[in-house]
This record gives structure tokens, sequence and C-alpha cells, in this order.
């Protein structure tokens, strides 16, 4: 039996109504994002319990829809990001040598310039979609994963069975997908819900600099923009998507930081 | 009899353990150990891995590692309980009273402060003696420990002194307080046999000299023999046998304790030199990329079909090396790999499949040699797939074969290796080199991480595997009995060359030459007074003193000093 820590507990259970929301958004939002219901900027009522937006629309509604877009392009970003990060990364270990090193020179490279610059010089240049927006932060976050993978996988690269492997003539891919992901998987997996509470908050940066989600869509970081002048009237629309960004934030690092602890080492956690 | 320094009584330690896939239980490790310890006197604990000797060795510090606990009995140290006086009682205790040995030096020493600076720290720490006063008896252990140039050893980091001065200095810093108790952890079990030579005497000199009274924990019954008065025999936490040094070796009562009295005198029939070889190595030179120097010079050995033949050296002597460039995992520079009638390429990339399977490993360490997420079934079947195309039924039923084969049965193909006591682990490392069918299979070291008893069972069935299958077995090792137990041939390396190479008679029949004659000298015997008769054919007079670390540390390219053993 599997004892979860009453933190884990509560950080799996808010993360799980987050995830819960974006995924009903069309059946649980009382209304459609971009309808306009009522005045500007009205207080909370029964009608609309969070109130309603500069131009009318129902912050709930738009805040459950946000949620989705937030959440499914962080994830698909962090998919992304872990895919090519952990192959290019196992395989700059296991090959070592000049693939080795052309890969992580490039890493570096990238990785001397600040993610969010980058990303706004991409976004400026390229029409900004939500394929292009999943697109870029993957593959710029990539570079995080790649370095940790190949950390772990160098661990990994000299232990006997590895060598087992190489000696019996095994192929590349027997040994990236068979020997060593298995046991690099548990500190990849803590790591990924950190990777993907970055994404949110690069999704909402970008949305809010005006280079991410577009209108009439909006992401947590969209709404914020939006309602972010009301704020000087004491009109707390902005404030409602902040909280919730900071909310799974919270509880999605509960969460991986159960699992990390789960993983007594970085070489493969094979600890209890 | 006068007051005994540590007395313990119906000692029980328990421990809790998380076993994958299980519910945590409790374990007892220690149950019913009871003895007394009289002062100057020498205590062997001796027993297999998970006898519970460090535990009960540790308990006399008042400690157990992390988990431990100790649930029953009682210890006194000096007269004075120390269970339950608490904190205060035991760091008073801890460094002072009772000071400890371990295994590793390389490990227990802190690599970035000055060795004199660690040997003072707990006299100092408790007030003992002025930092002078402190750092003069240092100088003075030095020297009855027979390290070079004592009045400045202190001066050095942990990195510039060889494994076996590390040990001593260690032993130094146990001493240095004074105290009325040393634990001595297996410390030398991690040297070379000829630098463990020097460190034991240098021990027990100093045990001698000072009066101090020592727990000496070890697996090997030669060695205990050599340094204690008494040896308490322990067996899964329990004892089994207590008695005068003479008496357990000479006439045991145990059938445990006889078996490990007996457990390395195994021999076997040397078979012949075979007319063709199977695998000849030709002036094979090696180096490491970016070393300046050969790590390999000029090697010649063959070995014929289905023989055996040993490679014995110490660490650093470049064996391990040998079985690389034969591999292929580290290309010779010059010279030429000849296998069953064919030249092998250098480089493990350019072999054909059919040399891979022909060449087999076998590992020292069976843990790492083998990956954690794998069952047994996918790790003995894998080179079925790979090599004879083996898929479904026919590949499980091979499994189950070669299961049986290595005496473990067909349960254990699901379970996965952490399940698995570490002679079981070697067993189907030997399974997965076996399942490939190859002609030679590489052993480096396969028995010196496993306990005797283990070691000779997997010594036999690698035996009775040759003679179903006719494999060679290219063996190394560091251990002269295994060598007597196996093998057919003998190649004795030093420093990167072959000093001595021939059949297992004329390797081990004089005259000899400098190396192998002093590796031979240095394998403990069992009888009582071996140590100092060993001591006096180095030609080295009176006590320990000035006894160098032979053959001193070789000094890698790039100032790496490579002193302890694997």
């Amino acid at each position: 039996m599997m004892r979860v820590p009453p933190s884990a507990l509560l950080g799996l259970l808010v993360t799980a109504v987050f995830f819960g929301g974006a995924i009903l958004a069309p059946w649980i939002s009382p209304y459609s994002y971009d309808a306009t219901v009522g005045g500007v900027w009205e207080p909370a009522t029964a009608a609309h319990w969070l109130g309603t937006d500069g131009i009318g629309r129902d912050v709930l509604s738009r805040m459950i829809w946000g949620g989705q877009i937030t959440i499914w392009v962080a994830t698909a970003a962090t998919l992304l990001s872990f895919v090519t990060g952990s192959v290019l990364g196992f395989t700059a270990a296991v090959a070592g040598g000049w693939v080795d090193q052309a890969l992580s020179r490039f890493v570096d490279l990238v990785m001397s310039v600040p993610s969010l610059i980058f990303a706004l010089v991409v976004l400026s240049v390229m029409p900004v979609t939500l394929p292009v927006l999943i697109l870029v932060m993957g593959l710029l976050d990539a570079t995080r994963v790649f370095r940790l993978a190949r950390a772990v996988a160098v661990d990994i690269t000299v232990m006997d069975y590895v060598e087992a492997a190489r000696l019996r003539g095994e192929g590349w891919g027997w040994i990236i997908f068979r020997e060593i992901l298995p046991n690099a998987l548990s500190p990849l997996v803590a790591e990924m819900g950190l990777r993907f509470i970055f994404m949110v908050l690069f999704i909402s940066t970008l949305s809010f600099l005006g280079l991410g989600v577009q209108p009439p869509l909006a992401d947590w970081g969209g709404i914020v923009k939006e309602n972010k002048d009301g704020i000087v009237y004491g009109i707390p629309a902005a404030l409602y998507p902040a909280v919730a960004i900071a909310t799974l934030a919270i509880s999605v690092n509960l969460v991986a930081d159960w699992i990390l602890n789960r993983t007594t080492s970085l070489k493969g956690g094979r600890g209890a | 009899m006068p007051d005994p320094v540590l007395t313990i009584d119906g000692l029980r330690i328990e421990a809790t353990v998380h076993p994958p896939g299980e519910p945590s239980r409790d374990v007892v490790l220690v149950d019913g150990v009871s003895f007394s310890l009289p002062r100057g006197k020498v205590l062997g604990l001796i027993g297999e891995s998970g006898a519970g000797k460090s535990t009960i060795g540790l308990s006399a510090l008042g400690y157990g590692r992390g988990g431990v606990r100790i649930t029953g009995g009682r210890i006194a140290v000096n007269g004075r309980e120390i269970l339950t006086g608490g904190a205060g009682a035991l760091r008073s205790l801890r460094g002072h009273e009772v000071t400890y040995v371990a295994q590793s030096a390389a490990a227990a020493f802190n690599p970035a402060k000055r060795l004199m600076e660690q040997v003072v720290e707990s006299t100092l720490a408790h007030g003992l003696a002025t930092r002078a006063e402190a750092e003069a008896r240092a100088v003075a252990l030095f020297a009855k420990l027979g390290l070079p140039d004592p009045a400045n050893f202190g001066r050095r980091y942990p990195h510039q002194v060889s494994g076996g001065q590390l040990q001593r200095a260690m032993t130094a810093m146990a001493l240095c307080p004074q105290p009325d108790l040393v634990v001595f952890d297996e410390p030398t079990t991690a040297l070379d046999v000829t630098t463990q030579i020097g460190v034991l005497a240098a021990i027990k000199d100093a045990i001698r000299d000072t009066g101090v009274a020592a727990l000496y924990i070890t697996h090997d019954l030669a060695v205990v023999a050599q340094v204690s008065d008494e040896i308490l025999v322990l067996r899964h936490g329990k004892m089994v046998e207590h008695g005068e040094v003479r008496q357990i070796i000479d006439a045991p009562r145990q059938d445990y304790t006889r078996a490990l009295v007996a457990v390395r005198e195994t021999e076997s029939a040397e078979r012949p030199p075979t007319a063709q070889a199977v695998l000849t190595v030709r002036d094979v030179t090696a180096r490491y990329a970016g070393a300046g120097a050969d790590v390999l010079r000029g090697i010649n050995v063959a070995l014929g079909p289905g023989r055996t033949l040993a490679v014995v050296g110490e660490s650093g002597s470049g064996k391990s090396t040998l079985a690389r460039a034969i591999t292929g995992l580290l290309p010779a520079s010059e010279g030429r790999i000849e296998f069953a009638g064919r030249v092998l390429a250098p480089r493990l990339a350019e072999r054909s499949r059919d040399d891979l399977r022909d060449i087999q490993m076998i590992y020292q360490m069976a843990d790492v040699a083998m990956n954690p997420r794998q069952t047994i079934a996918t790790i003995i079947g894998r080179p079925l797939e790979l090599y004879f195309g083996m898929r479904g039924r026919a590949r499980d039923a091979r499994v189950a074969e070669l299961l049986d084969a290595i005496e473990l049965g067909q349960g254990f193909a699901h379970r996965y290796p952490a399940e698995l006591s570490g002679g079981q682990k070697q067993r189907v490392c030997i399974a997965r080199a076996l399942a490939a069918r190859p002609k030679l299979i590489i052993c480096d070291e396969v028995t010196s991480a496993l306990d005797p008893l283990v070691a000779e069972g997997i010594l036999k069935l690698l035996a009775e595997i040759q003679a179903a299958e006719g494999v060679a077995y290219l063996f190394i090792t560091h251990d002269l009995a295994t060598v007597r137990a196996i093998a057919d041939g003998i190649a004795v390396m030093h420093r990167g060359q072959v000093v001595r190479y021939g059949t297992r008679s004329e390797v081990l029949t004089p005259p000899f030459d400098d190396y192998t004659g002093l590796l031979l000298a240095s394998v403990p015997e069992m009888r009582q007074g071996w140590l100092e008769d060993a001591i006096r054919s180095r030609r080295v007079p009176g006590s320990a003193a000035g006894l160098p670390d032979a053959p001193g540390p070789a000094i890698l390219p790039g100032g790496q000093v490579v002193g302890a053993g694997s």
C-alpha cells in the first residue's frame, strides 16, 4: 500500500480539479467564452459568480475556457520538449564523441539567449497560432530537458549492463529505449511537473505581452492583460487568473516534490 | 580476570526493511549475541555478508545505521551502560573511549582537508590534548604504523597517499585519542594482498604496543587468524561459535565453522595445454585516449578451447584492461587478437555479430551488470532473440532450460534482479553469457564480491558448465585461492606487462620472479604466525616500521594515484 503524504494528496486533488475543469469546459462553463452577457466590469452576482469583464463577458466562463487553453498548450509543449529533449539527450550520452559535442554546444548556444527574448523575437516574425506557440515553447524548453536527460543518461551508460548491451551488439534504439529510458524515468517524470509549470508561466507571460494566445480566445495570461486596467478601480477580474496560475503552480509542485522524494537517487530510482 | 572493556549481553538489533512491491516489515539483524572483551585483547568477528558483523561492531559505539534499532540486551563500555546514557554520553564515548576504522579509508577521509587535521580532530574535539600534543602523538603513531616520513606525512592530502597508507592513517586517527576500544571494520578488505600484509602487520603491532582492545571485523578467516586472540563466528545474526583462534581453526565444533575453514582448499586437476588455441593475444599494446602511457605493453597469451587461463594481478596491473582489449571496448593500438582461427577487428563496432556472440563476459558486480528494470526472463532471453532469432515459446523454453542449468529453477523467470541474492544474481549473469553459446567467457573478478561459500558454489557451477559445453574461460582475479581452484594456465600481470606465464604448476613452482614471489607470499594462510613469517621473509627486520607498501602506488599520467583495490 502506497502512502501518499497529505501535501501531495492536496496537490493531486487541486491539480485534478484544474485538469477536470479544462476537459469539461464545454459542459460546465455557464456561458460562451466570447459572448457579451452583461455590463462592463459588473461585480460578482448569482448570474455571474466572478462578475463580468471589460466588455461584459462572464469572467468565470472565460476562466474555464482560458484554463483549457493554458493547460492544453502547456501540456502539449511539455510533451514536445520531453520527447525531443530526452531522445536527443540520451543519444548524446550514448553516442558520445562529436555527436555529444555538437548537440551539447548547440544547446549551450540556444540557452545563452534568454528564452523569453528568444520566443518574443521568433513570435514577432511568425504567425502567432497555437501550433506555432507550442512548437516554439516546446523546442526552447527542450534544451533544459536535454541537459537533465543527458546528465542522467551519462550516469547510466557507465553501468555494466549498458556495457554488456554494447558487447552483445545491441543497436542505439535498444540501448536508449530498453536499457536507459526505464532507469531514467523517475527523475524525468519529477522534472516534467516542474517543466509543465514553467510552460504555464511562459504561455501566460507571452499572452500578457500580447504575443501569445490571440483574442477573442484567451488564456489566463490574456485575461490578466484584458482586465489589468480594472484593478485601479477595485475590479478583481484580473486577480482570478493570477490566483489560478499560482494555485496550479503550487499544486503541481507539491506532486512533483513527492515524486522526486520517492526517487532515492538520480541514477534510476531503485529505492522505495 | 580484569574488568572487561566491552560487555555485550543478549544483544538484539532490528531494522525495518522496505522490499520493492511488498509491505514494510521488521527484520531481526542480530539476536542473542553476548560476549565480553578484556583490555588488550582482540576479538575477531567473522561471518558472511548479512551476518551482522558490522552491525554489532557499530553497536559498540551505540550506533545503528539508518533504520537500525537496538531493541534488546545491554552494552557496557568500561562497566558503564551506553544505551541508556542519552546523546551527551554517547558523544563523549565516540571518538574517545571507542573509535572506529572503516573499510574504505578513501571514502572516510575528507578529500579537502590535510591528513593531520583529520587525524587529530576527535582528540581536540574531546579536549584530550593540546594541538601540539595531539600532533606529536599523531606523528609517533605514523612512525609506529610504518608510514613514510612521519614528521611530514600529515601535511599531505588524502589523494596524495596510497590506499594502504590511507588505511594506516585511519588507524592512526582511531588510536590518536588513546581509546580503550577500537572497532576495525574490514580494514584490509579493499586492499591488494601485497598491500594488505603490511597494513595487517602495522595494525597488529599498533594494537599490541598501545594495549588497546579491539573488535576486528572481517569475512576472511585467514586474516582474522593473524590478528585476533579470539574468534566469534556469526551467521544470520546469531552466534555460531566463540573460542580461541587455535580452537576455531584447528578444531571447529560447528559444521558451519568447519565449512568456513575448509572453503579455500579446493583444487582442480590441471589439464595439459591443447595444441590449438581458441584465443591468442599477440604483442597487444593499448592505452586510454588522452593518456600519455600504455596501460598494456606487449601482451602475449594463448588459451585453448575448453581451458581456463587465470589472469592474476593487483588493481591497476592492467588485467581488466586486457579484457577490454579482447572484447574490443578498448581497441589495441598494436598487436593483434586471434580468435578461433580468425583475426578480430580491434574495434567493437567493426566486429561481426558472430564475433560478439562467441565472446561473452561476466562482471564482478552482478548488481550493476543487470538492468534493474528488466525481468530475469528478459535478461537471459535477450541474447536468444538477438543471436538466434528465438521468440515466444521457443525462447521461454530455452530460458527455462538455462535457469535449470544454473540451478535456480523456472520460478525465477519473472523476478527482478533486486529480488535475488548476490550469488543468484551472478548465476543469472552466467546464464545470460551461456545463452549466446560462446566459445569464450571472460570472467572479470566474478567471485570477489561474494561470500566464500557462495563463491565456491559459483566456481563449481562454472567448472560443470565448462565440462558440459567446452567453453574456455579467461578468468581475471586477484585471488590466488580462486586460481588454484580453477586455472589450467596462469598469466601474472604487473604494471601492464605479463611477468610470468605458463601452466599452473609451472607458474606456482619456484624459482619465482620477484613479483610472483611477493604475490604468493602475501596470500594469507590460516595458520597462526603466518603473518610474522611472511614479514620476516620479506627481509624487513623487526617491526612493521619501514615496511614498504610494496609495490608502491602506481601513478597514472595526470597525477592520479592508484592505491586501494577496487
